[in-house]
Parts: C-alpha cells; structure tokens; sequence
C-alpha cells in the first residue's frame, strides 16, 4: 500500500482547505464547470473571480513548476487539493487542450523563453488552445499530412486545412503540425505555434451525428507564426506530437472511469427504474442484467488499473505507452455503457428534443452519439492496437507509423 | 504488479527462480505421464513447504510467517506460470484459512503448524453436484457424526483433514474431518487438468465443528477464489506470452505471422484484458489482507474478470499455435484445460457475475 506521508501533509490539506474556503464563492458550490461545457458563454463575475484566484495561486496546474505560474506541488499535495475542491462542492476552473496537452509538452519539449511566453497564460486561465493536427488526407495516418510551412525569413507561411479541429471555434492559439519538408514523411513535419486572432485563419464548425459542432474544419490561406514559435528542431515535430498524444490519451482515458460523457445515476439503478425487478430484487430481465454487470464488472476493474498505474508510477515520469492500453479499455466500457443506457430506457432513450423526454433521456442519446467519437480520436482504437503491438509487445510494424 | 514490500518482492523472485528452475511445464508434464496419484510431485511439494511456502499466512506461534495473501498470491502466480501443481492452494491457503478463521485454540495447535510445514494436507469439501452452490448443503452433522456427500474436492486424494461444510444443531458451518477416519470413503476422480481431486462420502465420520457457522464458509472461500484467481493469473500470463513468442517466430507467407494485424490486434486485446484482471486479482489479495468489508465483491469481480481473460487467452493460445497447438506434445493444451478446471473452481464466471450484482443489491 502506498503510504503518501504522515503529518506535514495533513498540515498542508488544512492550508488547502483553508485557502478554498477563503476564495470559492458560495454561489458557485455543487455548479457544473462551465469548461467542460461545449458552448462557451459570457461568464458571470463569481465564475470570473474564482478563475482569477485559481489562476494566482497555480492550483489548476497544481504540479506545474512554480517558475511558471503553476503550483509547484508534489503528487501527493496535488491530490489533497483535488479531494478538498472536492469536499468544497468546488470545480477546477483551469482547463482545456493547454493544460491537458500542450502545456505539459512545452514544459518538456520548449525553450526558456516559449515557457515563459506561453505557460503562465495556460495557468491562468487566460488563454484557450486548439489542436491542428488532423486533415481530411491524414487522419490515422497522421504522418501523411500536408498543410505547409514556408520559411520567410522572421516567420512561416502557413497553407493548408485542418479538420475536426476541437474548439477551434473558441480558441486563442494553435499548436499545429506542420510540412517543412516535403521529400520526408515523419522527418519533414515541424510543430509550430500561432494566434487564432489573424485574417488568414478560417473556422468552420462541423455538425455532427449527435447534433453539436464540437469540431471544426480550420483554413490557413497564408497564416504566420513567428519563427520563435517553433518547439522542438525544424523537422523534428513528430516527437514532440507523439508526446503529445500520450498527454492527450492519458486525458481522454479517464472518461471512462469518470462518467465525463455518462450518466449520473449508475446503469443498475437506471435498469431497476426502467425495467423493474423480480421478487429477489434482481433486475427483471436477466439477460440485460448479466451484460450490466459485465459491463460494471469491466468499468471497476479499469477503475482498479488506473489507480494501479498511478501508484506504480509514483516519482515516475508522465505517461507511457501504458495510456494506449487505458484509452481502448476506457472507451470501450464507456461506449458499452452509452448503449446499455439507451436500451435500458427504451423507446424513451430515443428522444431526440421536446416533450416527452426527461433531459436525463434526452442526455443519454445525445451522449451515445457523441461518445461514438471517443474511439475515432486521439488515435482510433485501431491506431492504440498498432501502438500496444509494436511498442509493447515487440511486433513487428507494418504501417510505417513510426 | 502491485507495490511490494522489500520481503514481498524478495518472495516472488525466490519463487519465480525455483519455478523456473525445478518446475517447468516439463515437470508438470512428467508428473502427468507418470499417472501420479495425487496430482502432484509430492517431492517438489516438500521442496516448497522447506522454503516456508506453506505457511505465509500462517501465524507465527503457529509455525508460519503471517506474510498475509497478497504475498501468497505472489508465490501462486509463479507456480500457475508453469502450470505447477501442489496442495498449497488447498492446503496452505484454502483449509489454514478456515482454521486460522474458525479454528479452536486446540484446532489451529494440532493442524497448523503441520500445514505450515508441509507434513499435513488440508482440503475444502464444499459442493454436493457439478456446480459451485455452496448454498445447497445436504451434508448433515448429528451428535458430531458427519453424513452425506461432497464432489470435487481439489486435493481431497492427498488430504490428511477435511474441512466439510454441513449442517450441524447450531445451523450450516463448517467441519474438521480426519480423512482416515473409517466413515470417509474417497473416490479419486481423473479430470482434464491432471491435478488431484476426489468424490468424498461420509458415513458417520467423527466431526468437529469450527465457530463461525455460515459466514465463515464465505470467507473461507473467498480466500480461496483469490489464492485461485492469483494462480490463473501466473498461467493466463504465461500462456499469452509462450502463444507472443510463437507469433514472432514462425513464418508464413514470407513474413512472421506476428506481423498479421489481425493477429496483433487479438495480441493487443489480450495484453489489455491482461492488465485489467491483474489489477482486480491484486486489488481482491490486499482487500483480505485490509479485512475490508468490501472483500466479497472485490473478490467476486476478479474471479469473474480473471476467468474471463484467461478463457480467452487459453482459447488463444491453441488457435495461434494452429496445429501445433492441438497436438498432446505441445503445452497449449495443458493451459486450456488447466483454464477450464481453474475457472469451475470455487464458482465460474456466470457464479460471479450473479454473486456481485447481489451484492450492489441487483
């Protein structure tokens, strides 16, 4: 069992407990993070504040560097806050693709100065990114991409599209992948960064299956980053993406354990409500319930592996190829459960707007559809195989994805 | 792998050197050919009982090194990678467990210390049919004479004491029987697995009651489920990681049929389906070790979770090797009967399944 400590950390949880008490407004206690929302709407003051004070004190961030904004805490602290935000009723509101993804690869992969530069506004919240990776010609086969970069002296020239880009329609910066060489596959790409804000950036929303735009198509018609915008060596973008995408899946595999698309009532209750039970309290119809449990059995056990793999690699270094494997069983018990739910309710799981419905219904459709997603992006399932296959299990690799 | 102590970990490589080096899947094969008895090597079983296997969980005053079962499963694993057979799961962990848990100070000074030695067997007689119910008792005990029934029991050939559930004056619980008595007649059963397992009839056996009546068989078994869930780890690995050696090395249409996304992918799967049960295995070994209330489902889901992936990595394993893996010659088959007969064992998948959904309450 992992022993995080005796007494110097319970000095530090009355500190948390302490200093949340003292900036949480009350007004905001129990509410949902307005960034895990879709739509982003005028925030209201309370919202405003308690950003601003997270953004101060580096606890959004809480195990980034201190020389940068962020917490400077230890993992064992780092958890403390998260349990007393938690008694506190309180949301992180320091999110999104920077904290997620590009801040802890910058962190690793950038200059001084680009850390400087970019890290304290991701701390505070100040500061939305968004992901050009992707383009309708490369999508598993990432490395094919063919947006291009042309040097021009102090800056690059950016052409090209991007696709299912997320939240680009909200965001201030790009990191985008980009050609700098196009005799090369992986060693022609480079790894830039640049402001949304400028006339060569179109955006456009798609509407997907499940009726939201979450993603967008991105057009670059002679947009410029600054040459000091470039992370990591001209042609040497592929490694700061692949880290990236091991920041990204390590992200998106704690979906599955969360309920970040599902429900807040558990699939058993929901069956006990909907389908009704025998005269052992057991869930009527018996062959539902035994893929429930599988289902919940599966869900448990992926819970079990992930706390595993955070004790495992206690004073270790980040994610590893481990997250490949995290990703598919987290969306897949994610995904089974979507389906479980809309069978669960019935014809009443089909509702799609209107009367007739609980928003609770109305939710459970409109998260089976987009959960879809969940195994399409940040590499499909497929793409983790190849990654669990070669990396792992030393197979050898024939799709050249390096 | 879970985090080990500095003894935990000095625990598992002893285990997994002396494994490796005295028991192979070659020693299992021999002790199989040779139609042993018992189901095991008898000499390798005193080997591992000198090491102090048989008394991990076994208290101190009693002859043990009260090691707890994460640290037994830790042994178990090694054995199961091999395919291993001894009465250590019956023995050192299944009936210590009963009369650690139930025993009278009298009980646990007569038997233990010979369990943790080695010198004695101990085995669990629970079931009455073909199916785990341990529910369904018909087996009676009246003025401390025991009658009736009980199928399967794993080393029942080998026991030097019985540890029989029956229903007694006080209500179903949990009996010590000497498997010499005159009123026990055993029939040696021959299963697929090739391990040692016997029918049991009692007529009029002398019988001593352990305290605890039918909650304590719940533990009992529960203990057991994980020591077997442990060992099924050991050899699901194994058999995933003998059937991924054999993926690199044989070759078809020019090329190593490792190479065949179609295979990588079923190799991926089982690699995740790997990790997942390992966690649950481990999680169910520190909830005994915690006494946590939570045992019986933590126990249940990784019985229900390890007999499904290593159903499907001993399924596996035999259609990956193709034809070689039909042959007798070839240790494919040893795995997938040993998956079979380990998944029966103190209740099978769909057992588990129902258990911990009754559990939560559903």
């Amino acid at each position: 069992m992992a022993d995080f400590g005796g007494t110097d950390l319970e000095g530090f949880r009355g500190e948390a407990k302490g200093w949340i008490e003292a900036n949480f407004p009350a007004s905001l206690k129990g509410k949902p993070n307005p960034m895990m929302r879709e739509e982003r709407t005028q925030p209201s003051a309370d919202q405003e504040a308690w950003r601003k004070a997270m953004g101060e004190k580096g606890w959004g961030v809480p195990t980034w560097p201190a020389a940068y904004g962020g917490g400077g805490l230890s993992g064992a602290e780092a958890r403390i806050v998260q349990q007393e935000l938690n008694k506190a009723g309180a949301y992180n509101p320091i999110g999104g693709m920077g904290v997620m993804m590009f801040g802890p690869t910058l962190l690793e992969y950038g200059t001084e100065a680009q850390k400087q530069e970019h890290i304290p506004p991701i701390v505070k919240g100040e500061i939305q990114w968004c992901q050009g990776f992707s383009e309708p010609g490369a999508g598993s086969d990432l490395a094919s991409l063919q947006t291009k970069a042309e040097d021009k002296g102090d800056h690059f020239l950016i052409n090209g599209q991007k696709i299912w880009t997320s939240g680009a329609q909200y965001a201030d910066w790009c990191f985008c992948l980009v050609r700098t060489d196009t005799s090369k596959k992986h060693e022609g790409i480079s790894f830039v960064l640049f402001t949304m804000h400028q006339p060569g950036v179109e955006v456009r929303p798609i509407p997907l299956i499940a009726g939201n735009s979450p993603f967008c198509e991105t057009f670059f018609t002679d947009a410029t980053a600054k040459k000091s915008d470039l992370v990591g060596p001209l042609n040497g973008g592929w490694s700061v993406a692949k880290r990236l995408l091991q920041h990204e899946r390590s992200g998106l595999s704690g979906a599955g354990g969360g309920g970040f698309f599902g429900m807040q009532k558990s699939l058993d209750s929901l069956a006990k409500e909907y389908v009704g039970t025998d005269d052992q309290g057991r869930i009527s119809d018996s062959d539902l319930r035994t893929r429930i449990i599988n289902n919940l059995i599966d869900t448990r056990a992926f819970q079990q592996t992930a706390v595993r793999a955070m004790m495992e690699a206690k004073g270790n270094s980040g994610p590893s190829a481990a997250t490949s494997i995290m990703k598919n069983a987290g969306t897949r018990v994610m995904q089974d459960r979507a389906e479980l739910t809309l069978e669960i309710m019935g014809s009443q799981g089909l509702g799609w707007e209107g009367e007739g419905f609980t928003s609770e219904e109305l939710t459970a459709v409109r998260s089976w559809l987009g959960g879809k997603a969940t195994t399409i992006y940040g590499g499909s399932q497929e793409v983790q195989n190849n990654i669990i296959s070669k990396r792992i299990l030393g197979l050898p690799d024939l799709t050249n994805n390096h | 792998m879970a985090v080990l102590s500095e003894e935990q970990s000095m625990l598992r490589d002893a285990a997994k050197s002396w494994v490796q080096e005295k028991s192979p899947v070659t020693a299992f094969r021999k002790m199989r050919d040779s139609g042993a008895e018992l189901g095991y090597d008898v000499a390798a079983w005193n080997e591992m009982a000198e090491m102090g296997w048989a008394g991990v969980i076994i208290p101190e005053e009693y002859g043990g090194s009260n090691f707890g079962y994460l640290s037994l499963g830790l042994i178990l694993e090694e054995l199961g990678r091999t395919l291993t057979a001894s009465p250590l799961l019956s023995s050192g962990l299944a009936a210590a467990s009963a009369l650690i848990l139930g025993g009278s100070d009298a009980q646990k000074s007569a038997w233990l210390p010979k369990i943790a030695e080695g010198t004695a067997v101990g085995a669990l007689a629970i079931d009455e049919g073909a199916h785990h119910a341990p529910g369904k008792v018909a087996a009676a005990v009246s003025d401390g004479k025991l009658s009736g029934a009980k199928t399967f029991v794993l080393e029942g050939m080998a026991a030097n004491i019985l540890i029989v559930s029956a229903k007694g004056p006080d209500g179903v619980g949990l009996f010590l029987v000497k498997a010499d008595d005159a009123g026990v007649k055993r029939t040696r059963l021959s299963l697929a697995d090739s391990r040692g397992a016997a029918n049991i009839e009692f007529k009029g056996a002398t019988a001593e009651a352990l305290s605890g009546g039918e909650a304590l068989i719940d533990k009992v078994l529960d203990r057991a489920r994980a020591g077997v869930a442990a060992e099924m780890l050991g050899s699901a690995v194994q058999a995933f990681e003998t059937t991924l050696d054999y993926l690199k090395v044989r070759v078809q249409f020019g090329q190593v049929i490792g190479s065949f996304q179609a295979l990588q992918h079923r190799a991926a799967k089982m690699f995740t389906d790997l990790e997942l049960a390992r966690s649950t295995v481990e999680a169910a070994l520190a909830a005994i070790d915690a006494d946590s209330p939570d045992v019986p489902e933590l126990v249940s889901l990784a019985k229900s979770k390890m007999g499904d992936t290593f159903h499907l990595v001993s399924n596996e394993m035999v259609q990956m090797h193709g034809g070689i893996g039909m042959t007798d010659a070839h240790d494919a088959g040893f795995y997938l009967k040993r998956a079979r007969a380990a998944e029966a064992a103190f209740g099978n998948q769909a057992f588990h399944r129902d258990r911990y959904a009754k559990i939560q309450g559903y």
